[in-house]
């Protein structure tokens, strides 16, 4: 891993440490880093890494690394100008590697320049007193001294972020274990590194402050002088611009691995980051990123182009050429820890699988958006969400290839799974999209969209046609059928002796006064054979719930409430005869309390009709946002079609 | 006009009568397999023009360019971009039934599919997806 320093930054010369150079290096910079945040007390990462910083090394023990070399002022002043850290204002992992080449150089009495650096150099010497390095680096458990392998700079950064999850001494004991390409001979490579005996003390001490350093996210380096830089503004890492975004990788180094032994593990730092990436390069994060754009974009990775390949060989499970989220995500991580050194897996890790980054980090985002899409409570957000998905691109719509069934069934599952979560409605867009395309994905993939999708469109064009049945075809929303059933005759009518329901039933609780108001109206005419009064007061009031959603569940109702009832085909009529053979019930008394008993089971059962409404209307609608893609989709197949036709 | 050839196995892919991937698990004669692949390529021309219309085809191509002493079979596969993918198969092994190699073709082409999709790979450039070669892999011990 000779390049891995100089790879991703590139603010600094091109450095070529050895291995040895590179692990001594490595914990100076942690344990700089980390000082800064051990000193003024490590916060909890989160808080180090608001802090205006990123993996860099704080000024401070920098500052006193520095003079610790007991080099001359002027030459440590000569040293940080030439490494970068006051062009950039702070000391990075780069700056602060040039930094160390050149006190190699300058101890090792060659003239400070960034040409020196080039040649093969000791390391550097630093005398540090124990008791400074104790004071400052706080008092971590003791490491297991000789056992540490901090084989590569980049696995010793990887274990910061373990800091995060468990007990630091565990930590520091990961990265012992980390078994990432790490030869068992870094304890000889410790050896190696001339370092003063407080020196090495001092970092047997201080081992367990390597994670903990990167956490800390010290900002600027207070430059030893004012002549060194100013402390300029870190930025964050999620401010990294897409240009220095793979500088920034560098940084992100230190969140590469939860855990020594998972370095594939995407942690919520990452993949917050990663999200960020690809929203910059595709606005909708529940879309695809297109391969010439991921091309572009990693290859400013500058890992060579085979290496590019296989990591999108890795990444892109269902190989369609475009990146989803989750794929996107995993090709991300990939690269940054090929930069940091991590050799490629042979497959893609189960960590990094689309599935289970889809699942592991069920993003509020997503999660809102399944939620709201799949909520039948929030029809209104289907809407943004429907014009959203709609904007999916064709391959989205290639990619539903299984007729909308599928879709429903995974919108049923969205909605049980997701209906804990309290979201943020305009997430709302992310909804099923994510989750929809990618179980869409993983089913036969549709490799040419053009020749396919027509066929598919085809397909997709049998299914609109067929609505799942409504409970009431016959029944139309107009009163229409209301007043057929109403002005059926009825035998029963004189029997009821019906007058003209009253109305509205006072006794009756106001939900249902409305509605039996215009129930009431409509069963002036109603003559039915009497029913019990408390069947059909719950029956009328399902009649005046609401006139075309209550006449499916009038039918429904129509047999409970009037099993005693002598029957009548025409069901509604039934109910409103029946609430009309209540009114003229003489008791008042008996009016009352069947009106309590009628009003309970009424409202039970408008609860139950609610609940299949709301369902019924979900499905409709799920078919209505299917319908609209699918017309997006024909659409912008026959945009792509005619400019080819034209030509 | 790529090629794969398989024999007992090679297996070369051509793109415009160049070698995009190549892959033989016996590895002596390799020229030999190399020198039937480019003879059949011709037969293979020849049929392509001939079938017209029809792009996806798998034909076989028999024995007329073997030594007498061995046999081999070559078969030939076209894909709608025309990239050939010829095979070259030891006859001395049971001889392979006609869908067994299709089926190969079919998983070939797939997998070259696979590749094309990665827009890190340029058409023309040698194949170095460690996938393909999976595959190629398992498929020739498959065969052998």
């Amino acid at each position: 891993m000779e390049a891995a320093a100089s790879g991703g930054c590139g603010s600094g010369p091109p450095l070529l440490l050895s291995e040895g150079e590179q692990q001594c290096y490595s914990e100076l910079f942690a344990r700089c880093a980390g000082a800064a945040g051990g000193g003024p007390g490590s916060g909890p990462p989160e808080a180090a890494r608001a802090a205006p910083g990123a993996s860099t090394a704080a000024s401070g023990p920098v500052a006193d690394l520095f003079r610790a070399s007991q080099l001359p002022a002027e030459t440590l002043h000569q040293i940080t100008e030439l490494c970068g850290a006051k062009r950039v204002g702070y000391f990075g992992p780069t700056q602060f590697y040039v930094a160390l080449k050149l006190i190699a150089a300058a101890q090792s009495g060659l003239p400070v320049r960034i040409e020196s650096i080039k040649c093969e150099l000791p390391l550097p010497r630093f005398m540090m007193s124990k008791t400074d390095a104790e004071i400052r680096f706080g008092n971590m458990a003791e490491l297991h001294g000789t056992k540490v392998q901090i084989p590569y700079l980049i696995t010793e950064k990887n274990t910061f972020k373990r800091m995060d999850d468990e007990d630091k001494q565990q930590e520091t004991q990961s990265p012992t274990m980390s078994p990432l390409a790490s030869p068992p001979s870094s304890p000889p490579h410790y050896q190696r590194v001339p370092l003063s005996h407080g020196y090495s003390k001092l970092r047997k001490s201080t081992e367990q402050m390597h994670p903990a350093p990167y956490e800390a996210r010290q900002p600027l380096v207070q430059p030893e002088g004012p002549s060194l830089g100013g402390p300029g503004a870190k930025p964050l890492r999620h401010q990294a611009s897409l240009i220095r975004s793979f500088s920034v990788e560098r940084e992100l180094q230190d969140n590469n691995s939860s855990y020594p032994d998972e370095p594939w593990r995407i942690t919520e730092e990452q993949r917050e980051y990663y999200v960020n990436q690809f929203r910059s390069l595709q606005p909708d994060p529940s879309s695809f990123i297109s391969g010439s754009v991921a091309k572009n974009f990693f290859t400013k990775s500058k890992l060579s182009i085979p290496e590019l390949s296989y990591i999108w060989e890795l990444s892109d499970a269902d190989c369609d050429g475009a990146l989803s989220l989750p794929e996107f995500c995993a090709a991300f991580h990939l690269i940054v820890a090929r930069k940091n050194g991590y050799p490629l897996p042979e497959g893609l890790p189960p960590t990094l699988q689309p599935e289970y980054l889809q699942a592991a980090f069920p993003k509020p985002k997503w999660e809102c958006a399944l939620f709201d899409s799949y909520s039948e409570s929030v029809p209104a957000n289907q809407q943004p969400r429907d014009l959203n998905r709609m904007e999916l691109s064709i391959k989205d719509m290639a990619d539903f290839p299984v007729p909308t069934q599928d879709v429903t069934g995974d919108d049923k599952q969205a909605l049980k799974s997701a209906t804990d979560e309290a979201l943020p409605k305009d997430m709302s867009e992310d909804s099923a999209t994510p989750k929809d395309s990618n179980s869409l994905k993983a089913r036969p993939r549709s490799r040419s969209y053009s020749s396919t999708s027509i066929e598919e469109a085809m397909k997709r064009g049998e299914d609109p046609p067929t609505p799942p049945p409504r409970p009431q075809k016959t029944h139309s929303r107009a009163s229409s059928l209301d007043l057929n059933k109403v002005f059926q005759p009825s035998v029963p009518a004189s029997k009821s002796g019906l007058l003209p329901p009253p109305p509205a039933l006072p006794p009756r609780p106001c939900p249902s006064q409305s509605e039996q108001a215009s129930e009431a109206e409509l069963h002036p005419q109603l003559n039915r054979a009497p029913s019990q009064a408390a069947e059909s007061s719950p029956a009328k009031k399902d009649i005046p719930y609401s006139q075309p959603p209550s006449k499916p569940i009038r039918r429904k109702f129509r047999p409970e409430n009037q099993a005693t009832e002598s029957q009548e085909p025409t069901t509604a009529v039934g109910g409103p005869a029946s609430v009309a053979t209540v009114k003229p019930h003489p008791t008042v008394q008996k009016q009352s309390s069947k009106q309590k008993k009628a009003i309970q089971t009424a409202i039970r059962k408008n609860k139950e009709a609610n609940a299949v409404l709301a369902r019924l209307n979900s499905e409709l609608q799920q078919q209505l946002k299917e319908v609209h893609q699918e017309r997006i989709a024909l659409e912008n197949q026959l945009e792509q079609l005619r400019p080819v036709t034209v030509l | 006009m790529g090629w794969i050839l398989v024999t007992s196995a090679t297996v070369i892919l051509f793109l415009q009568n160049y070698p995009l991937y190549i892959r033989s698990v016996p590895t002596e004669n390799e020229l030999k397999f190399h020198y039937m692949v480019h003879t059949s390529l011709d037969v293979v021309d020849e049929k392509i023009s001939a079938m017209g219309k029809a792009l996806v085809d798998q034909r076989e191509l028999y024995l007329g360019l073997l030594y007498p002493t061995e046999d081999y079979k070559v078969y030939g596969y076209v894909t709608n971009s025309k990239v050939k993918f010829v095979m070259v198969v030891d006859s001395s092994n049971t001889a392979l039934r006609d869908n067994e190699i299709r089926s190969m073709f079919r998983k070939l082409h797939n997998s070259y599919t696979d590749v094309m999709c990665n827009p890190f790979y340029n058409p023309g450039d040698r194949i170095q997806s460690r996938a393909f070669d999976g595959m190629v892999t398992s498929m020739m011990i498959q065969v052998c």
